[in-house]
């Protein structure tokens, strides 16, 4: 019998079902002052675990969705807490109160945990030394944590965690641990490996879709085909005669046939009889752009978000006015794992096991849909193939509880390709209007308008604050067809439009466009105009890096060479793309990129997220778009839906960081936005086509 | 259903499945060999590339009762531990990210490597085209394959 106890309201000790004890050190609840219940069994939630036969497993408190956080948050923790990476155990945590924002999105895991982190780590730490120093009868200072043990330093005596983790138990918990200097950190800023890579390699089974439990059925939905229609009459015999079918269940605007295996219950799903009514309009994409130019072409109908000075005044003074349009179609997330989700809901409790971004939300929502207290609701997230934002919405979660509570069953709900393209909450497609007025060497005003579906559009450019005459307007424009949240949202368009605008301004004056661009700076840091929302240091450091990177200043015959640089989530980017016409056609050679976001984790994630934004972000302006014909999405799979391939990826991309002290800010995201101006700004290099509208594909011809 | 007779990772089995499944279904769902990977059900992505005999095939597409005496090789038959030369050059090049695509791209690099021990760029490229990384692993796969095929060499 597993004995359990809470002692100072962050200890638990229990026994090992193979003997011996664990002890977990739950610190943040007691850092946010909770109060476990004595009688709480022990739950593997904590972020650390030390068995006493030495074993050390560190939770990842956050959903991993590819960006790296089941390796770098932990690594966090082993820093502090100087334990051997190679000897240690990680776990990816299941949604707990003590937890904190167990979330993956805003590129905002390591930047908001990084503090919190290093102190759970540290805390243990001193404890394990107290401990020894108790066992010792030795003066604490006298004593020294490395490696998963503590030395003596006077004698050389040494134990391991492992033998200590009783003793550190029942030591006072330190107000205020004292974190490592970082100048002597071993893991943090060195390569580390993803701590799942042999697994992936070996294809142990990881993912959602890879969920298999007793009793379950697999199902597939039946879901409306288009936007604007609603369920009509079912017609399931022939679904209920396919061989491997056991039922049929109907929820909200949806049917699902629950099967023995995945591919009996596509089956059925296609064998399914189900009428759809119009309830709303079907739109189409075309019409959305057609309208999009007529209201860019009327003043704004809300008021501005900036107007800083008179753009209007400033065109009556101008040389050369510059006035065009920059157009972004809808994208789908097209994350390589087809949402699933797992449920079992019973008796009036739910256990929830599957890819999103956000568990604490697909809970609460499943406990209002249910009527299940959230208490009784359990939810855990695998490791997930891909996010992108997709999995901020709580869709596939709550749709496989309300299928598990219709069938009375555990199920695994896998979408198709095909249901994942026409069931998305897509980037939205946007219109941006930029005018510029220019006198014969100065940029005098920039106006940036911009519109899109849904919400609407927002956000400046790193010139506002540097010019005098600014102004920048976005509305949004209702419709049916759903959007929500992609990869580096909003800065990933907006960086688009307004870093090739800013190429174009730099054409017309004939000026470089770094210089341009530092000129632009060096005024936000001596006159800025209002507030500024950026660092222009900063923003600084990165174009000086990726300059040198670059030789920016050296010609290479051959090389067609653009410029783009964008700050988001705490981080600023620069990059310069490399083109080279290879028999006519444009082949992207090589990628600088100069990063500053505060200090680096791991090398190697961090490395690896700013090369695959990248390469991601090339892809995106390149080639797919989502299509809506009366309500239904045109690109059903990636036959349509054009995804980068490796012979289109770069041939290099070389990464900088610049060295940095603070602490770290979001890597998942900003490498993305820069991306694509700064290869429209080469291909303007190198053929003269300014491309204002993506996919660029289908502008290059 | 009638029997069927399969070879899978180097032994002979007997399945009762309908004829018409696709072989990712059957490993998946009927063998529980699960790192053969669902993308897209239309030979588009490569997710759920497998051997058949040394050739590189999508499973998601191909009916179990079209692989006849060929042989079957998915990830889970690569290597008893792990250690083949792919598989250690992509944990060295620590290429994933997500890692969802990655066992059908290492299937890919497999059969092309087998194909081609000493693959150029290019040649790399024209190989793995048929899979899709959304995370943007391109260069490290391209890097982990060169790493491979050097290590082939020096076996």
């Amino acid at each position: 019998m597993a004995k359990s106890y809470s002692r100072r309201n962050f200890l638990k000790v229990s026994a090992l079902s193979g003997g011996g004890m664990l002890i977990s050190f739950n610190l943040l609840q007691l850092s946010a002052g909770a109060q476990p219940a004595d009688s709480e069994p022990f739950a593997p939630n904590a972020y650390i675990k030390i068995s006493a036969d030495g074993s050390i497993v560190l939770m990842a408190p956050n959903p991993e969705i590819g960006q790296g956080v089941k390796t770098s948050l932990p690594l966090i923790i082993a820093e502090e807490l100087e334990v051997n990476w190679q000897t240690i155990q990680v776990e990816l945590a299941p949604l707990h109160s003590a937890m904190g924002r167990q979330t993956a999105g805003g590129s905002g895991s390591v930047r908001g945990r990084y503090n919190e982190l290093r102190t759970i780590g540290a805390t243990a730490r001193e404890m394990l030394v107290a401990a020894a120093a108790q066992t010792w009868s030795v003066p604490a200072a006298e004593c020294t944590a490395a490696n998963g043990e503590v030395t003596h330093t006077p004698t050389g005596k040494k134990l391991s965690y492992g033998a200590l983790a009783a003793t550190a138990a029942t030591m006072p918990v330190p107000a205020k641990p004292a974190l490592k200097d970082p100048k002597t950190f071993k893991l943090i800023g060195t390569r580390i490996t993803d701590v799942d890579a042999k697994k992936i390699v070996t294809g142990q089974p990881l993912f959602g879709i890879d969920t298999r439990k007793e009793g379950m059925l697999f199902a597939m939905v039946s879901r409306p085909p288009a936007y604007g229609k609603t369920l009509g009459k079912v017609d399931d015999t022939a679904a209920l005669k396919v061989q491997g079918v056991k039922k049929v269940v109907q929820i909200e605007n949806a049917v699902a046939v629950l099967a023995t295996s995945t591919w009996a219950a596509k089956k059925g799903r296609d064998a399914l009889v189900v009428q759809w009514n119009d309830k709303e309009k079907l739109e189409n994409t075309a019409d959305h752009f057609d309208s999009f130019k007529k209201l860019l072409d009327k003043p704004s109908a809300t008021p501005p978000a900036r107007n800083d000075g008179d753009v209007d005044a400033a065109a009556q003074q101008a040389v050369k006015v510059l006035d065009v349009y920059y157009e972004m179609p809808a994208l789908s997330h097209g994350q390589m794992e087809p949402l699933n989700f797992y449920a079992n809901v019973q008796n009036g409790k739910a256990a929830l096991y599957g890819p999103t971004q956000v568990p604490a939300s697909v809970r609460s929502e499943v406990a209002k849909k249910l009527g299940i207290a959230e208490a009784d609701i359990t939810i855990a997230s695998p490791r997930q193939g891909g996010g992108f934002g997709r999995k901020l919405m709580t869709d596939n979660g709550v749709e496989a509880a309300l299928i598990s509570a219709a069938a009375k069953c555990p199920v695994q709900v896998q979408w198709t390709r095909e249901d994942d393209m026409q069931n998305d909450f897509y980037r939205p497609a946007e219109m941006w209007r930029y005018r510029a007025a220019l006198s014969a060497t100065e940029l005098l005003s920039w106006h940036q308008s911009g519109i899109g579906i849904g919400r609407g559009v927002r956000g400046d450019s790193y010139i506002a604050g540097s010019i005098a005459n600014y102004r920048a307007e976005g509305q949004g424009f209702a419709s049916n067809t759903p959007t929500g949240w992609w990869r580096a949202p909003g800065a990933n368009t907006l960086a688009f439009a307004a870093e090739s605008f800013m190429d174009e301004i730099c054409v017309a004056l004939k000026k470089d466009p770094v210089a341009f661009r530092l000129a632009i700076l060096q005024q936000a840091k001596q006159q800025p105009v209002g507030k500024l929302s950026y660092d222009p240091d900063k923003y600084k450091s990165v174009i000086d890096l990726v300059v040198s990177m670059s030789n920016w200043n050296s010609k290479k015959p051959g090389i067609f060479k653009g410029f783009s640089t964008w700050y988001s989530f705490g981080s600023y980017v620069a990059q310069v793309v490399e083109v080279q016409l290879v028999k006519g056609q444009p082949k992207i050679m090589k990628v600088y990129c100069a990063v500053n976001c505060g200090r680096v984790i791991n090398l190697s994630g961090a490395e690896n997220q700013v090369q695959g934004s990248i390469v991601d972000g090339i892809g995106h302006a390149m080639y797919p778009k989502v299509t809506f014909v009366n309500g239904a999405v045109q690109e059903t799979n990636f036959h349509a839906y054009k995804m980068l391939r490796m012979k289109d990826a770069p041939m290099d991309i070389e990464v900088g960081f610049v060295p940095s002290e603070e602490p770290p800010t979001g890597l998942g995201e900003p490498g993305l936005p820069p991306i694509a101006p700064a290869l429209a700004n080469a291909l303007f290099a190198a053929t003269g086509k300014r491309i204002r509208k993506m996919p660029f594909a289908e502008q290059m011809g | 259903m009638p029997e069927l007779s399969l070879t899978v990772n180097g032994k002979k089995i007997q399945i009762d499945v309908e004829p018409s499944t696709p072989v990712l279904w059957v490993l998946r769902d009927h063998l529980n060999l699960v790192g053969t990977k669902f993308g897209c059900g239309m030979a588009q992505c490569g997710a759920c590339t497998i051997l058949l005999d040394n050739v590189a095939v999508r499973s998601c597409m191909l009916p179990v009762s079209a692989v006849g005496q060929r042989a079957i090789t998915s990830i889970e038959g690569l290597s008893a531990t792990g250690d083949h030369p792919v598989q250690e050059a992509w944990v060295e090049q620590d290429v994933a990210q997500c890692g969802y695509c990655q066992t059908g791209q290492i299937m890919s690099a497999v059969a092309l490597l087998r194909s081609n021990p000493n693959p150029t760029d290019a040649q790399i490229d024209a190989a793995m085209s048929g899979n899709i990384c959304r995370c943007g692993t391109y260069l490290r796969i391209r890097k982990a394959i060169h790493t491979a095929a050097k290590k082939q060499r020096t076996i």
